[in-house]
């Protein structure tokens, strides 16, 4: 499992592994945002949390069909199937490489994103937090969305759209921490609704992955 | 225990393509299958491996003691050579990864990208990777694509040594291998029948 793991990181940040693909896009989505809505430094800030959550989500939309159509090209995922590690465990690795190098970069990167968009002050804690919490969950219900849709030619689109309503409750909380934080309210039963969904993909969708994934196989 | 297939029938696509197929593969023995394109070897082969279910009929093997390599080599273009080999050794938990770059002749290419390798080199890359699992039997379809004639002598030797070593080998071919000890197994006589209609409603769907 250590191998996989290691491979699939390794694999990202050499040549067209795409890491850092979507802190890029990221960063241009907030460069974009002032640009669209005009410099006044406090709409911005009553909308920065929002922006940055939106833009977490996108970027991480964007890697998703590499989880596992690489892998379904060349055969790797065949040959996967057939070695000693249960498919459970394979989507779990998966997802886990996916947001060591879409999610956390993001999560790392957000602050000074947050001052791009001139975010108060009271925002950036909760708005590290909420995506620390949510963009695990991210990577996971998008591995689900990937292992729905392997073998597709062009499966992307495909993918995005069955992904992204199933992003709604994650962005509906996560935002709202982050904006509750902003205005210096209490955000505990926002965080806590966040975390228990990220808790609960975390323990229920890999299984629905693995059976997906050994249909798709067929 | 080797492998034993019984009274297998097999589908691709939901239509049945080989029934009534059976077969022991005993350690140290190869069986090579033969039979025209689109007759089912791949599905009979991917169904073996276990990678999708039967119609009916039962594949017996010990458990984890199949490898399958199919018509993808599973080959990361931006690892090197060596850094593929290792990846798939501790995947099956093993660590040796230089007898089969010997056996395959890849010394020479260790540190070379994957990617860089021509056609042959990747197939011989991948037939290595046989070697590393560890694995008494193995499961193939077509491993000869893009070999040489040293290079199929090569492969050979290789599935030679490992039914020396007590191993097995399930070979689906069109070319002739040079293992005049493997008993080859003509598929051809397997075809299943057109399924018959004998509900009215399934005539029109």
């Amino acid at each position: 499992m250590i191998a996989l793991l290691i491979r699939d990181l390794r694999l990202a940040i050499r040549a067209g592994g795409g890491f850092g693909l979507g802190l890029a896009f990221f960063l241009i989505v907030v460069t974009l945002v002032p640009f669209a809505v005009g410099p006044q430094s406090d709409l911005l800030a009553r909308i920065a949390a929002g922006i940055l959550w939106l833009g977490a989500l996108l970027s991480c939309l964007l890697s998703l069909d590499r989880i596992l159509a690489l892998d379904w090209e060349d055969g790797s995922l065949d040959l996967l199937a057939t070695a000693p590690l249960p498919m459970e465990a394979i989507v779990s690795i998966k997802a886990l490489a996916h947001w060591l190098t879409t999610g956390l970069p993001l999560v790392l990167a957000a602050p000074v994103f947050g001052l791009l968009l001139s975010l108060p002050e009271a925002g950036y804690k909760p708005l590290i937090i909420s995506l620390l919490l949510g963009t695990p969950a991210l990577s996971v219900i998008g591995t689900f969305g990937a292992a729905l849709t392997v073998g597709l030619k062009r499966g992307g689109l495909l993918l995005s759209l069955l992904v992204l309503p199933l992003y709604v409750p994650i962005l509906i909380f996560g935002a709202e921490m982050a904006r509750r934080g902003v205005d210096g309210l209490d955000y505990t039963t926002p965080l806590l609704m966040l975390a228990g969904i990220t808790c609960g993909t975390i323990a229920l969708l890999p299984f629905a992955s693995a059976a997906v994934l050994k249909v798709n196989l067929r | 225990m080797g492998l034993n297939v019984s009274d297998l029938t097999i589908a691709r696509g939901g239509i049945k393509v080989l029934e009534g197929i059976s077969f022991a593969l005993e350690p140290g023995c190869a069986i090579v299958l033969r039979g025209p394109n689109g007759i089912g070897k791949t599905t009979l082969l991917r169904t073996v491996a276990g990678l999708q279910p039967p119609v009916s009929g039962r594949v017996e093997a010990a458990p984890e003691s199949l490898v399958y390599a199919g018509h993808s080599d599973g080959i990361k273009a931006t690892l090197s050579v060596a850094e593929n080999l290792e990846f798939w050794a501790q995947v099956f938990g093993n660590s040796d990864i230089y007898v089969a770059i010997e056996a395959f002749q890849l010394d020479r290419l260790t540190t070379r990208p994957a990617g860089g390798l021509s056609a042959g080199q990747k197939r011989r890359l991948g037939l290595a990777r046989l070697l590393v699992t560890g694995r008494p039997v193995w499961v193939l379809d077509e491993p000869t694509v893009s070999l040489d004639a040293e290079a199929v002598a090569m492969f050979a030797e290789a599935v030679r040594r490992h039914l020396r070593g007590g191993g097995s080998a399930l070979i689906a071919t069109h070319i002739d291998l040079g293992l005049p000890e493997a008993e080859v197994l003509e598929v051809g006589p397997y075809r299943a029948k057109p399924a018959e209609a004998d509900d009215f409603d399934e005539a029109f769907l």
